[in-house]
């Protein structure tokens, strides 16, 4: 393999480990194996196809105004006002982007989701185990920060283009946030209060469910507003492996140097990231914010009982 | 097993706790070659926090612990309902070894049995006043309609009842501490463990405390460990009062026992400027009465006043403004002893001047 003299002031010419030689052996792999993924890939792709199909079936209006009453519920007045200005912006933006912003809210949504169902578990274990937590910190590291383009290749001769493997990149690219922000919770809980939870009979279980989560809820919804805000900006990423939607439009622009279209576009992401930011901070409201009332007696939710306590 | 009502509801045995990665090395190496604390430091990297502790409370007992910050107090109460696992040595509860206990007893006993009270409160932020008091009945599966009669009634013995709906940041640190109080009642547990638990507060709102608790004690009969590093909290509130210095049990007894016959020059500096008129009894500071008639004659003791031998010196004070003559000493009718003027003034000086060896201190 050394077919240049070495030499000590340039070594590394002459030197071939052949790293990238190998790593065709994993795409060989990749593709030899596609058929044993097919099942699960077909399962999810019915999954998030069923979910962009339900979102698009809603008339616009009405999805409007559940938008904007779940916004108000979990976040109070004022976002719900600024998520029903934003949504109609949305709307007017032009005749099709109602329909494309739905398609990737319904991308977003699937990957948030499975980031949770992942992300979750691994913080709380990582909050809980210094050795967990050191050995998972480079590969979080690296999901941060390797270029999006070096894993969107394997991802896609695994699982071929299209909505599963648009998830998959999305999640390697936004779970992180998730799982340091749950672990830091954790972690942040008073050990104090731990302790008295323990000193009262509390099993690991009860201590985890009833002080621990409660107590680390802040952090871990400041956690999941990170993951979604980066799920939101890896739409026009994922739109390269055919992956419909807002992203899509950008990226057919670019193509075309369409500047009116990549602005429809990229404004109807932002209206997007926007409506969820808003919601996701409104929802880490702490209890002392909301004079410790609970969620149901508050909103849309805490209207309609207030109404019926009045006329009983 | 009879219950009398001395039976030890806590026994601790030998305690040694070593914090450290190589604790148990250490602990070898202190039962081989009795090694000190600062070689245990130097070699082992370990912090002796608790060494060799024994004691036992009894039934209905109030126990205290008291000793400067960092002498080991906290530790050695953790040991009891085994938050922390000694390094040697075992707790006895009821008869039961608590160190031999699986999970599931332990749980059951910590949630059943053991009250705890916290200096720092400890109370659940996002729980109200109501659900902090049931925690730990909650955590066994009680029944909602039950947890509700049960927190009804712990609220009202510490004085909340009205702020159940509250959350524990809206109320005041003398609040906060009553909630801790009801929460560590709420199960009706044999033993309370409290560590510290008033010295975060105000003295006026400690002193408040410290009689509610005083007189649920009294109610409850609740076997009590507490720990304080206030001595004039120590003598008030326990029957018994151990003294804690670097890890050791350096002395256990008595309030009386303690400020009048302080095992050490540390403990004697500590009673020092505790004041001796409401715990020196007449008993300890009188000359008996044979030693009395021998040095001075009998000298007939028509006039003189009479008290009990457990009037304490506050009392012979009060007697002795209102006459000349000195105090005599009744049990049961017959006279033990005299106090003079001498001695009662000594006796509050702390000085005994019955005893020479008091009088050299
Ligand atoms: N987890 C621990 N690891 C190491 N040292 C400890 C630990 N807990 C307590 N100690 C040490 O043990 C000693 C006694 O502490 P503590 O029981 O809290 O004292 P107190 O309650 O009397 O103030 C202190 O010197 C402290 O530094
Ligand atoms: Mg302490």
């Amino acid at each position: 393999m050394v077919d240049k003299a070495f030499s000590l002031l340039d070594p590394f010419s002459a030197i071939d480990l052949d790293i990238d030689g190998r790593a065709g052996v994993v795409k060989q792999w990749a593709i030899e194996n596609r058929a044993a993924l097919q099942p699960i890939k077909t399962f999810f792709d019915g999954l998030i196809t069923g979910i962009e199909h339900l979102m698009q079936a809603i008339p616009p209006s009405v999805m409007l105004v559940m938008i904007v009453l779940v916004s108000w519920q979990a976040a109070g007045r004022r976002v719900g006002i600024v998520v029903a200005v934003a949504l109609i912006a949305l709307g007017l933006l032009s005749p099709e982007a109602w329909g494309l912003a739905m398609t990737t809210l319904a991308i977003v949504n699937s990957a948030v989701a499975l980031c949770i169902i992942i992300g979750l578990p691994m913080g709380v274990l990582a909050g809980k185990s210094d050795r967990f937590e050191g050995a998972i910190r480079p590969i979080l590291d690296t999901m941060q920060t390797i270029p999006a383009f070096v894993y969107l290749v394997p991802v896609v001769m695994l699982l071929g283009i299209g909505n599963v493997s648009g998830v998959i990149v999305t999640i390697i690219f936004a779970l992180p946030p998730l799982v340091r922000l749950t672990s830091l919770g954790i972690r942040g809980v008073n050990p104090g209060v731990v302790e008295a939870a323990r000193a009262f009979g509390a099993s690991p279980t009860q201590i985890l469910l009833k002080v621990e989560l409660p107590l680390a809820t802040p952090t871990i919804l400041a956690g999941l507003n990170q993951t979604i805000m980066l799920s939101l900006s890896m739409v026009v990423i994922a739109s390269m492996i055919s992956v419909r939607g807002l992203g899509n439009e950008v990226l057919r622009a670019m193509g075309r140097l369409d500047a009116g279209k990549a602005i429809v576009g990229g404004l109807g992401i932002v209206i997007l990231a926007i409506v969820l930011d808003r919601v996701t901070q409104g929802l880490g409201r702490s209890g002392r914010d909301r004079n410790h009332r609970h969620w149901w007696q508050d909103g849309p939710v805490g209207l309609i009982l207030s109404l019926f306590q009045k006329s009983a | 097993m009879t219950k009398s009502a001395r039976e030890d509801v806590i026994r601790c045995e030998g305690i040694w706790k070593i914090f450290g990665k190589r604790s148990h090395q250490a602990m070898e190496a202190i039962r081989a070659h009795g090694l000190s604390k600062r070689q245990i430091r130097e070699e082992f990297d370990c912090v002796v926090g608790v060494q060799d502790a024994s004691f036992s409370v009894k039934r209905g007992e109030i126990f205290c612990i008291m000793g400067l910050s960092g002498s080991g107090k906290s530790t050695l109460i953790r040991h009891i309902n085994r938050l922390i696992e000694p390094t040697s040595g075992s707790v006895i509860i009821e008869g039961q070894n608590v160190n031999a206990m699986n999970a599931r007893d332990l749980r059951a006993l910590r949630a059943e049995r053991i009250g705890m009270v916290f200096q720092s409160m400890a109370l659940m932020p996002h729980r109200t006043v109501r659900d902090n008091v049931v925690f730990s009945l909650e955590v066994r599966g009680v029944p909602e309609a039950e947890r509700a009669k049960v927190a009804a009634h712990a609220i009202e013995a510490v004085d909340l009842t009205g702020w159940e709906k509250k959350y524990p940041d809206e109320l005041s640190g003398g609040m906060q501490q009553r909630v801790g109080l009801a929460r560590a009642i709420a199960a009706d547990p044999t033993i309370l463990l409290m560590d510290e638990p008033f010295s975060a507060l105000d003295p006026l709102i400690r002193r408040q405390l410290q009689t509610t608790f005083m007189s649920l004690s009294a109610e409850l009969h609740k076997t009590t460990v507490f720990i304080t590093h206030d001595l004039d909290e120590a003598i008030r509130i326990g029957d018994r009062i151990a003294i804690m210095k670097d890890g050791v049990l350096v002395q256990i007894g008595t309030p009386e026992e303690i400020v009048t016959r302080p095992a050490d020059d540390y403990v004697a500096d500590f009673v020092a400027g505790i004041s001796k008129l409401d715990l020196v009894s007449a008993a300890r500071i009188m000359q008996p009465l044979d030693q009395y008639i021998a040095q001075r004659g009998d000298a007939g003791f028509a006039d003189w006043p009479a008290c009990h031998p457990e009037d304490k010196l506050n009392t012979l004070v009060d007697m002795a403004v209102g006459t000349d003559y000195p105090i005599l000493v009744k049990a049961e009718g017959a006279v033990i002893g005299v106090v003079s003027k001498r001695a009662l003034l000594r006796g509050i000086q702390g000085r005994e001047e019955a005893s020479p060896k008091a009088e050299t201190l």
